[in-house]
């Protein structure tokens, strides 16, 4: 079935377009771009008038997000966790590997994508463990989990046990051209921290994650990234002094790539504070930092330092939350919020413009786990997102889809939201009141 | 006698934290704990100010002096106290802190007064329960009933806290004593200074509006008030500082040490002591030590808050 999109602002920095164009899908696939196409092209399928301002990219990509299952089916389901990143603009999501059991197997990936199929909605690239049971001892048979649909490999939620196991990986991986997707964090140093070390957890009373333990992970991995040749990608970044290292790590050549989450370029630990004193929904690994470390963050999505916003979406039971400080998971959920706030907070205030917002989160993340997507040139696949970026959407946690609600952005509005979500040419998601055409869906 | 006057009411219905009170707040504490320590010096040690309220001390994590001094307290106000400790409650049978507060909320307590190894436990409940809630000690957070009674004692003693040279010694980065003594110390004028090995002092503890040196010398000189806080064993098995011999020969407050203080200094301590490793047994015991006073004043400021929580009302009761 054709359909054509008429009226919209086209900003596809591949194909190095941004402006009034319209697009021609064939099926699953991208048919033609251009300006005022005849609506005959569309010849027995629908044409769809958008409504102004608003802007038709390739298909958002979310590089970093934990579905949950199999296992922890009360937090999220791959199903749920789909719904989410349709609502939320993404067309895609890759998943990581510290389910129960670890995605250390090409059962457990194959199981992930049986859901997968099942849900239809976005398309889903699990992320095989490292190390076989992530833990941080032998590697996993990554060969089998890249033949059987693993995009990446990583052991998130810690970071690769030893040097010489992430030298391994880094080797090995190298042969497939996989990136090794590090969450950078020395062990040693976290130790039992809950909050970004700084005054705010001095003043607090919680245990402290400095900074340095982020950048020293990052530092080895950089440092062994360059005598390996391997890829690494930085997860979920959040202090300067690991934005230097991965600057210095680029300057040299090294094949190194980062990721910054919403939350961190937008709050910082004063939210521990108030308006809700230990409030666990602001409590994730990495913590939220100081202001030096959220000013970093934009600095380097400002300059190209930063490659990719990814979410790190980590649904939690509501029970799960509703505990001490201490004893609550890290972890908060992304795929609703983050295209308003990126909207809002990078776009809409001057620090970006929109082809470097679709670079961060489609063109990027498609080109590092080498993925369908990140472009709307004829012959790809129809993963589309569209963009309401004078929408004012006011962020409710009972109205999320995601399973989960630990959102600790309940109550705030931005302006920016999502219109339309299109997988393989099917509209997945769309919002009347954002300007995309009624009784269409 | 204070550089601030006292306020008329407390503005909180709980006491969570020398952070969320006011100068004139604190000060309006320490005035009704004088009340209070007289009818403490009575023949008969009870008034019926708190007659018919329950007040629940609900303690997570085992405590002698400040159990003990809270049930004091409320008797001599004449409420009805139930003490509900972690091991004898169906905490062990795994309920959250969040149900086991909610069944006893329902039981409608007037007071909780919680004592808990989690920093911002007391915040949690209050977000829950109706009842008023006293904290008695939240992880590395804050103990403020501890820090208005050393107020308390030193304003006794010195007759002010506004000036007043306050050096602080120990572990820096684990206490919740320091915590609420910097807050209410900072705030009522003393100039504060800390002093501990650097691997327990908390990165940004300079940010807080208190001096930090790591030379004892330099804390004690001058001192009007040197507080001793406990350094407990675990630490040195963490790794913060090689062996309790050690400690003591270099951050041990000594009769030696102490000789660099004004010739009036009081010697403060909240207990329970480690003679020999914070401090030497010869300071503990000797003539500038208001240790004892700040257990005896403990009963008075928990009245003082006790009365004032529950809203100061029947004022006869005190007279």
């Amino acid at each position: 079935m054709k359909r054509l999109l008429k009226g919209g602002r086209v900003v596809d920095p591949a194909s190095g377009l941004d402006g009034r164009f319209d697009v021609l899908i064939d099926g699953d696939r991208i048919a033609q771009v251009g300006s005022d196409l005849p609506v005959s092209l569309a010849e027995g399928g629908e044409v769809l008038e958008l409504g102004a301002g608003l802007v038709v990219c390739p298909g958002f990509i979310d590089m970093h997000v934990h579905l949950r299952e199999p296992g922890q089916e009360h937090k999220e389901t791959v199903a749920t966790g789909v719904l989410s990143a349709v609502t939320g603009g993404f067309t895609a999501v890759a998943c990581m590997p510290n389910t129960r059991p670890v995605n250390d197997n090409a059962g457990v990936t194959q199981l992930i994508l049986q859901k997968a199929r099942e849900a239809n909605l976005a398309r889903v690239y699990p992320i095989g463990a490292v190390s076989r049971g992530q833990k941080g001892e032998e590697l996993a048979d990554i060969a089998e989990l890249r033949d059987a649909g693993c995009v990446a490999v990583t052991d998130d939620g810690l970071p690769i046990a030893t040097a010489i196991l992430a030298r391994r990986a880094l080797e090995y991986t190298s042969m497939f051209g996989m990136p090794v997707i590090e969450h950078c964090e020395d062990q040693s140093l976290k130790g039992d921290g809950v909050a970004h070390e700084g005054p705010v957890a001095a003043s607090l009373g919680l245990r402290g994650i400095p900074g340095v333990a982020e950048a020293i992970t990052a530092g080895r991995d950089i440092l062994l990234a360059e005598m390996t040749g391997g890829h690494v990608h930085v997860a979920h970044m959040s202090a300067w002094t690991t934005l230097e290292a991965v600057r210095q790590g680029k300057s040299r050549g090294v094949h190194v790539t980062a990721e910054v989450c919403p939350h961190h370029f937008t709050l910082t630990d004063d939210l521990l504070t108030a308006p809700i004193p230990y409030d666990t929904n602001a409590k994730m690994n990495p913590p939220l930092r100081e202001e030096r470390d959220r000013k970093a963050m934009i600095d380097g999505i400002v300059d190209g330092s930063v490659d990719v916003i990814a979410t790190d979406h980590a649904p939690h039971h509501y029970d799960e939350k509703n505990v001490e400080f201490d004893r609550a998971p890290f972890g908060i959920v992304g795929l609703e919020t983050a295209v308003p706030i990126c909207l809002d907070r990078l776009v809409r205030v001057g620090l970006i413009r929109l082809p470097r917002l679709v670079e961060l989160m489609s063109v990027n993340p498609a080109r590092i786990l080498k993925v369908p997507g990140g472009t709307l040139a004829p012959g790809s696949v129809a993963d589309i997102t569209v963009l309401a970026p004078d929408l004012q959407v006011t962020i409710d946690r009972a109205k999320l889809r995601s399973k989960s609600k630990n959102t600790p952005y309940h109550g705030w509005t931005f302006t920016g939201g999502v219109a339309a979500t299109l997988v393989g040419g099917r509209v997945v998601y769309s919002n009347p009141e954002a300007g995309w055409p009624a009784g269409r869906a | 006698m204070e550089a601030v006057a006292a306020a008329i009411a407390l503005s909180q219905k709980n006491l969570l934290g020398i952070a969320d009170l006011s100068p004139e707040e604190i000060v309006l504490i320490l005035d009704t704990a004088e009340a209070m320590k007289e009818v403490g010096q009575r023949a008969i040690k009870k008034v019926p100010t708190l007659r018919g309220r329950t007040v629940v001390n609900l303690f997570f994590e085992p405590s002698t002096r400040t159990r003990t001094s809270f049930e004091i307290a409320e008797k001599r106000l004449s409420a009805d106290t139930l003490n509900v400790a972690i091991g004898t409650s169906s905490v062990v049978k795994g309920e959250t802190l969040v149900d086991t507060a909610m069944n006893i909320e329902a039981m409608s307590p007037s007071m909780i007064v919680l004592r808990h190894p989690s920093s911002g436990a007391c915040h949690l409940l209050a977000r829950i329960c109706k009842a008023a809630i006293i904290n008695a000690g939240d992880g590395m957070h804050e103990h403020p009933t501890q820090a208005l009674l050393d107020a308390f004692t030193i304003r006794e003693r010195k007759g002010r806290i506004q000036g007043l040279k306050v050096a602080i010694f120990g572990d820096l980065l684990h206490s919740r004593v320091l915590r609420s003594n910097l807050l209410l110390l900072t705030r009522l004028g003393a100039e504060v200074w800390v002093c501990g090995p650097a691997t327990l002092i908390p990165p940004g503890l300079d940010r807080l509006g208190v001096r930090v040196t790591t030379r004892v010398d330099e804390a004690v000189e001058g001192a009007d008030v040197v507080m001793m806080l406990r350094i407990q064993l675990e630490r040195m098995e963490g790794g913060y500082f090689p062996s309790l011999r050690e400690y003591f020969t270099t951050f041990g407050m000594t009769e030696a040490r102490l000789k660099r203080a004004q010739p009036d200094v009081i010697i403060m301590h909240p207990g329970p002591i480690n003679r020999g490793v914070e401090i030497a047994s010869e300071v503990a015991d000797g003539p500038f030590s208001v240790i004892l006073d700040q257990v005896s004043n403990g009963v008075a400021v928990r009245m003082a808050v006790l009365y004032l929580l529950a809203g100061g009302a029947e004022d006869e009761t005190v007279a």
